[in-house]
This record gives C-alpha cells, structure tokens and sequence, in this order.
C-alpha cells in the first residue's frame, strides 16, 4: 500500500539552526552577566533595590565579568559562522531589506496590529518587517561586539574606542544594543506564538508544511 | 530565491520532527547541565568558578599578546584645575598620616629603602590627562603628576635582577597592609604609569590616596592603589586583594 505524501518546503537548513539556537543561548547569558555588570553603577536606566533583589543581581559584578568575557567568546564565533553562512549559501538575499521593503513594512504591521485587513502578499520566506527586524538584529549582533570590544579593550584597541565617541559614549552604546536586544526578544517572542506551530516547528525541524 | 519543495512520505516526516524534537530537548540539558556544572565548581580564588578564572587567564594570554608595550591610553583635555575627582573606595586609608615622617618602603632582592616623600618630589616630574576606568562601569577624566615608575626604578636601582633582567611583578601595599595589589612588570614600565602626588593639578587628597599613589590608567581603578606604603619586587606573583575577591588579575586594558 502507498504511503500519503506530503509536501513540505525546507525552510531552515540545519546551521541556521544550530546558530539560531546557540546564539539564543550564549546571547541570554551575555544580557544575564551585563547585567550583573550594570547594577555596580546603573548609570542610565536606575535598576530599584526591589528589583535588583527579586532578581537577584547585587554585588555579583566579579561573577558577571567572568561569564561576560568567558561566554563572548562562543557568542562572536557563532555570529561570525551565522554570517559568513549566510553570505555563502546567498541567504543574505532573503533578509536584507530592498527598495519596496521599508513601505511594505508599513503595511505589514499596520495588518498584525490589526489596523488593516490587507495583509501584503509574501512571495518570499520573510516578510517586510521581519527582513527588517532580522537586519537589525545581526547588525546589533556586530555592534554590540565592537562596542563591546571598545569598552573591555580601550587601550588596545583605542582606535575603535575613538571611533565610537569615545570610553562613555561606547559604554552607553554598548548598553543601547542590549536594550535593543531585549525589545528585540519580546517582539520575537510574540509574533512566533501568534505564526503557530507550522512557523515555529520549521526552526526546530526545518520544514514548513505548506498549506495551499 | 525560492525555498525547496519536496514530496515526505508522511511516517518518514513524523520521524524526522520526533528525531529533533529530541535532538532539541537533549542540546538544552546539555546547556543547563553545563551552566550548573560551571557554577557549582570549586572555587580556585574569590568565589569565581574555575572555569571562569581559567578564561580570565586564557583572556590575559591574548591580550596582553596583542597590546603594544607603548600605546598611551587615550589622552584627554585635563580637567579644571582643583576638580576632585571622584572618590571611591576608602580600604587601607583608615589611619591618619604625617607628611614630615611618611615613608615608603622599598623592598628589591637584598635592597631596603626607606624613602621620605621629598624624595619623590625631588624626583622628575610626568603628567598626562586621561580617562581613568572604574571595573563597577564609570570613568572620568582626570590629570595627574608625580614620578614615572620606570624613570624611579633607574633612578633607584631597584626591580632589576643581579643578571640584569628585571622581576616580573610589583608588588604594592598600603601602610596598614590591608588593600594590596600586584602588577606584571611590563604594565608597570608603561610611560603612563606614575607614582603620583598631584591629581587635577592639586596635591593628593587623603581619599584618593595622599601622599603618594598609582595611577595606572592602562589598567582598571582596582589597580590604581592609593596611599603607598611599600613596593617590592618579586618573580611569583604577590596577592591582589580585588583579585582574591574574584576578579580578574590582569585587569588591563
């Protein structure tokens, strides 16, 4: 007897997979540990004791530092074998955003707040704002590494400390990306529960079942 | 670019999402199980896992490979005269001190020096502006003034071995001994580290470490140790009071 077919459409290759996992991992650790770092002196966004307590993060900046520049290491790697894959395997093209992408974005959230029915037609694996989300993300990914390295190497590597504005203005840079980071997550997280399971069993599986 | 299409027998499709799933659930038991196993290690110095210290030292190997014995830290537009830079941090300043008897304690293989603060006056003056970097986050530009380390070890003889190389660390420590440090010597003949009197064009305060300090801006505050008592010179390394409480030794940038 012949089995039922189906098809499905290979969505995710299995490194952008690994990275993506990984990356969320090392990248959770590293917002951890900068946090332990910035409760010694929360210089922009005050951190209340209450806070700092439930949480759990005061006077572990010793222990912050050692997981920030132990798990660094593992966090720049895989994003550099994230990029470097996807400009071999000319992924880039799914996700850099092009002319029509910034208007479409529009769109394209105008229909998830549900301001409009009209959703744009998608004929490519990401949409407009998810092109774009997905850009910034990597492109905070190297940010926060060069701030990052401006900051923990400032004699050094003194030039990309210049570069940045200077010690203070990289700190504060360096503390933009995290921020960016975790806006980032929160918005991640709530348009993959609302995609369902199809979408989000594609980053685990790596096929899609397409749905006609 | 168009994603692949292609026909699954449905049993063979079922088997590849369980595969995974369980590939998926087996990577974050690893991951947990590896954090745990970092955390609870034991603890080689100041309650950092050894894992962690073994990266602060794996970290230092790079490092201090890739900087150049010479390149300043960055040079700033000196504060306003009399400005009190920031204070922070009171250990080992408890006692009162008399300039007219203050003295600081030379310890170099066989050498004892006691040296009076005139000594240091007498000796040739360095300054530069810069950013002075606390490890808790913040910096601040400050100006200092006093004697480069490398113009006194000459000028003393002292921190040279009978074969004429030098020792590899410097040991320094408050008078009543209880805040510590040790710096490898090449950070200590940087050109920017002085044993200084003056900051932001005044004499020391008492709180940032009169009459004499470190100012070490190659290197966190943590090693910029205030209020000199003695400097001695060995080739294993003295203890560091910060970096008994867990953090990273060479604190260098």
């Amino acid at each position: 007897m012949k089995q039922k077919q189906v098809q499905i459409l290979e969505k995710h290759s299995r490194i952008l997979r690994y990275t993506h996992w990984l990356n969320f991992v090392f990248l959770s650790l590293m917002v951890w540990s900068g946090i332990l770092i910035y409760w010694a002196d929360d210089a922009w966004i005050k951190i209340p004791n209450q806070v700092a307590e439930v949480l759990s993060i005061k006077f572990r900046l010793a222990e912050g530092l050692g997981w920030h520049f132990f798990i660094m290491w593992g966090f720049s790697l895989n994003g550099l074998i994230y990029v470097l894959y996807m400009i071999k395997s000319l992924e880039w093209k799914q996700i850099v955003p092009n002319r029509q992408t910034f208007k479409e974005a529009i769109f394209v959230i105008l229909h998830d707040l549900k301001l409009s029915k009209h959703a744009p037609i998608t004929k490519t694996k990401f949409n407009a704002a998810q092109r774009i989300a997905y850009s910034s993300a990597i492109l905070m990914g190297a940010g926060s590494v060069i701030s990052g390295l401006a900051i923990y190497k400032p004699v050094t590597l003194g030039f990309l400390t210049n570069m940045l504005g200077g010690y203070r203005a990289a700190r504060f840079e360096h503390f933009c990306f995290m921020i960016g980071f975790i806006l980032f997550f929160i918005v991640h997280l709530i348009q993959v529960a609302r995609a369902g399971w199809n979408n989000f069993r594609a980053m685990v599986a790596g096929y899609e079942i397409e749905k006609d | 670019m168009k994603l692949k299409k292609t026909n699954i027998e449905q049993i063979a499709l079922r088997k590849r999402l369980v595969s995974s799933i369980i590939f998926g659930l087996l990577f974050f038991t690893i991951v947990i199980l590896s954090f745990l196993y970092v955390k609870t290690q034991s603890t080689l110095l100041g309650g950092t896992p050894s894992v962690l210290r073994h990266s602060f030292e794996w970290n230092e190997k790079v490092w201090s490979k890739l900087t150049s014995k010479t390149r300043l830290s960055v040079h700033k537009p000196k504060p306003p005269k009399g400005d009190v830079p920031r204070i922070n941090g009171d250990i080992g300043l408890d006692d009162d001190i008399d300039l007219k008897t203050y003295t600081v304690y030379i310890e170099s293989g066989n050498k004892r020096l006691s040296l009076p603060i005139s000594a240091f006056y007498a000796a040739p003056k360095v300054g530069y502006s810069t950013d002075f970097r606390c490890i808790e986050g913040w910096s601040e530009e400050i100006q200092y003034a006093g004697v480069r380390f490398s113009d006194f070890i000459k000028l003393y003889h002292v921190g040279i071995k009978a074969d004429g190389s030098y020792y590899s660390y410097v040991g320094l420590e408050t008078p009543d001994k209880k805040y510590y440090v040790s710096i490898d010597m090449e950070s200590m003949l940087h050109p920017q580290t002085v044993l200084a009197y003056e900051m932001n064009e005044e004499p020391l305060l008492d709180e940032n470490g009169a009459p004499l300090r470190l100012v070490i801006p190659i290197k966190y505050g943590i090693k910029n140790l205030k209020r000199i008592g003695k400097i001695f010179f060995s080739d294993t390394r003295p203890p560091d009071y910060w970096a008994n409480k867990g953090y990273d030794w060479y604190s260098g940038f």
